[in-house]
């Protein structure tokens, strides 16, 4: 089976924390790490392997410094790495990136499945998924929580979704987006660290794979970011005091004042 | 469009550097310098004290004929025929963006048995309702709906279509989006449109929550975007308007490449999160199963769902489709009950826009209080079974 898995590098949420005063992020010392998703992602190629043979490539579309996500992907266990990278690429949204990313796949050639995660966490936008695989024109389905069976060119797989979950049927190739549930990622192995520090990174630019110049990058995009601004601050916060039975009494007050039950 | 330095200007004091949220600008010989990580924002722009960064728009040129799309779209959402809230929250906002334009609300219903509900849309301000009722479309199917309203949209170009921000409309809305080569916004908090020039105004949280970006879609059509529940309001049932119900036929378009084997319901009380008024959550702070369980009955008492951190999650003791935060559901109801939760960031990003939060946490320290309206140092172990009883009290 050779699976295709898309990795996207993105600065640690978690750590990204806004100044109040400059109303700016503050991201000195910030991580980048590998979006959280694309673990799932990478760790169920790995395990479909494991299992059916073949081969798995990462790709992913960034900057020159993207490589060392792709490097941590080689190091638990991924067989080869794509790097898309070209300053034409820059300032893509999800339209533009996956337009790349789905030049990038073709170029790599045959595969039965691509893996991306659901969504990345410094955009959340969840769309890079469904839009690459629309550009493949091949099928898609979100949201993968479960493979229960890959036969030939069928996959079936349990889909989350908000009131439970689907039992899916989709033909093989196809794209999927894996959630949390899925699995629980490897840590890398000595073999592979030593593999991804040897590891030359095969890198392309927009010509190496054929890419329209109108669809790439900042041009190729349709959506424009105009304008970026802190969260309206939350209103007033009251700490309470005395007994619980007094904190939870005049909890019940306000709430009720505010109709809320 | 495009982002200059003016290094005559530029004194190296790397404001910009922090300010922008895409870590694109390094300092290169004392001099800022914009990386291929740039995204245009202008975030910079206003950073600078020395008017040392440039904006400029080039005049791009319009894609399409911006003129030939009129009209706003909602996808309107349904569960075994059941109008998903969220639609109703969207033809509420769909009818003051179409009547700003002066144009025309129509809702696009796909589904199979669905027909007789589409006058339901018009109750709630739709104009005109595209139905596809087909046996083939019954079961959520990305390509079958993507096709549906990918044809309808190229036939009768409208300005603007929505969807709500749901399992359904995050899957299919890029697959349209795509093969129209436009633009799509996820997950917008707030919409505005330029009465003039019809662009839309998308507002959405990013990086976790730390921001919002407001996003536009200039030279494309249609402008796409999906809304978080609960953030829109429902126009008021009004069932003497009148509209247009369009029945659209559904023709399977080459081989069917995917199809829905089953569909299983998973959560434990009917109440999706994401639509729930008032929610209880708790976290690993419950300390076990049993403990767990008492929200379980507190929600019953206010009438509301129960859901979770993904600590509480892990430790098993409630199913990953309650868990709201970064890697769960956002939510957004009146009323959000954190009971032995931290308040991390990742659990935060999924319910800092509830309207009133209420925590509760024996460490008077925890950043989960950062963003309570109320906040309660207790064990849950009181403080949960003392509500039940005055919540009951009180709802008699
Ligand atoms: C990439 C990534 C994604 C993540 N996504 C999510 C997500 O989607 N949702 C999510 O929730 N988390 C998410 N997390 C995890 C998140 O960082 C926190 O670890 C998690 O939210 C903590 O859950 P908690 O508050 O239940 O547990 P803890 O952090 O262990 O907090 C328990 C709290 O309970 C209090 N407590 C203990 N006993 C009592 C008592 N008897 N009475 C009252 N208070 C008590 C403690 O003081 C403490 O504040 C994510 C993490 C990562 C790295
Ligand atoms: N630049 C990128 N390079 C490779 N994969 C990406 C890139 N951007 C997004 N992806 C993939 O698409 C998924 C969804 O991303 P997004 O649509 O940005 O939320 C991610 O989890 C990745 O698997």
């Amino acid at each position: 089976m050779n699976i295709i898995v898309l990795v996207k590098q993105v600065p640690d949420t978690a750590e990204v924390k806004i100044n109040r005063e400059t109303n700016t992020l503050i991201r000195d010392g910030v991580p980048s790490i590998i979006n959280p998703f694309d673990m799932y992602a990478i760790e169920e190629a790995l395990r479909l392997r494991e299992k059916h043979g073949g081969k798995v490539t990462a790709v992913t579309m960034g900057p020159p410094q993207a490589a060392e996500a792709l490097k941590q992907a080689v190091a638990m266990g991924v067989d080869d790495a794509v790097l898309l990278s070209d300053r034409a690429f820059a300032g893509a949204d999800t339209w533009a990136t996956s337009y790349a990313l789905a030049a990038g796949i073709r170029k790599i050639g045959t595969f039965d499945l691509v893996i991306a995660g659901k969504q990345a966490i410094d955009g959340d936008t969840a769309q890079v998924g469904p839009e690459t695989a629309d550009m493949l024109d091949i099928p898609f389905v979100a949201y993968i929580r479960k493979i229960e069976q890959v036969e030939g060119k069928k996959m079936v797989a349990e889909r989350l979704m908000d009131e439970g979950y689907d039992v899916v049927e989709t033909t093989l190739p196809a794209l999927i987006t894996v959630v949390k549930e899925i699995n629980e990622p490897r840590l890398p192995s000595l073999k592979g660290k030593m593999k991804a520090k040897n590891l030359t990174v095969t890198a392309w630019n927009a010509k190496d794979i054929n890419a329209d110049d109108a669809r790439i990058g900042l041009k190729g995009s349709p959506t424009q970011v105009v304008r970026i601004f802190p969260p309206a601050p939350r209103g007033n916060r009251e700490m309470l005091s005395g007994s619980i039975d007094e904190q939870v009494g005049t909890v019940a007050k306000n709430l009720k004042g505010q109709s809320l039950i | 469009m495009s982002i200059s330095i003016n290094p005559d200007k530029c004194t190296g004091c790397e404001t910009c550097v922090t300010a922008c949220p895409f870590a694109a600008i390094e300092m290169r010989d004392g001099k800022a310098y914009i990386t291929e990580a740039c995204t245009v924002c202008g975030a910079c722009v206003d950073a600078c004290e020395f008017q040392a960064i440039d904006r400029t728009e080039e005049a791009a040129k319009p894609a399409v004929d911006l003129s030939a799309y009129q009209g706003v779209w909602v996808f309107a959402e349904q569960h075994k025929g059941d109008i998903a809230s969220v639609s109703l929250e969207l033809l509420g906002e769909g009818r003051k963006l179409a009547d700003k334009r002066k144009a025309k609300l129509s809702a696009v219903f796909i589904g199979s048995g669905i027909r007789d509900k589409a006058a339901e849309l018009i109750a709630h301000g739709a104009d005109i309702v595209y139905v596809a009722d087909d046996p083939a479309l019954k079961d959520f199917n990305d390509d079958s709906y993507a096709a549906v309203l990918t044809t309808l949209a190229k036939q009768h170009k409208p300005e603007i279509i929505l969807a709500g921000a749901t399992a359904i409309g995050r899957s299919f809305f890029p697959k349209v989006a795509s093969t129209l080569y436009t633009g799509l916004t996820a997950d917008c908090t707030m919409l505005d449109i330029d009465a003039a020039t019809g662009h839309l105004h998308q507002t959405r949280p990013a990086f976790g929550g730390n921001i919002m970006a407001t996003i536009v879609t200039p030279n494309h059509r249609p402008q796409m975007a999906t809304v978080r529940h609960k953030v829109m309001k429902p126009a008021a049932r009004n069932g003497s308007r009148t509209g247009d119900i369009i029945d659209v036929t559904f023709k399977q378009a080459g081989t069917v490449r995917t199809r829905v084997v089953k569909t299983v319901e998973e959560l434990t009380e009917t109440v999706n999160i994401c639509e729930a008024d008032i929610i209880v959550a708790g976290g690993r702070g419950l300390g076990s199963a049993k403990n767990f369980a008492m929200l379980e009955e507190l929600a019953k008492v206010l009438g509301g769902a129960v859901a979770a951190t993904r600590g509480a999650v892990d430790e098993g003791w409630i199913a990953y489709s309650h868990q709201v935060g970064q890697t769960g559901k956002t939510v957004c109801p009146k009323l959000y009950i954190a009971a032995g939760i931290s308040g991390a960031i990742q659990h935060v990003a999924g319910m800092s826009s509830a309207d009133v939060i209420v925590a509760i946490n024996k460490d008077p320290d925890a950043p989960i209080f950062n963003v309570a309206t109320y906040g309660i140092v207790g064990d849950v172990n009181e403080v949960i079974p003392a509500m039940i009883k005055k919540f009951r009290e009180i709802r008699g």
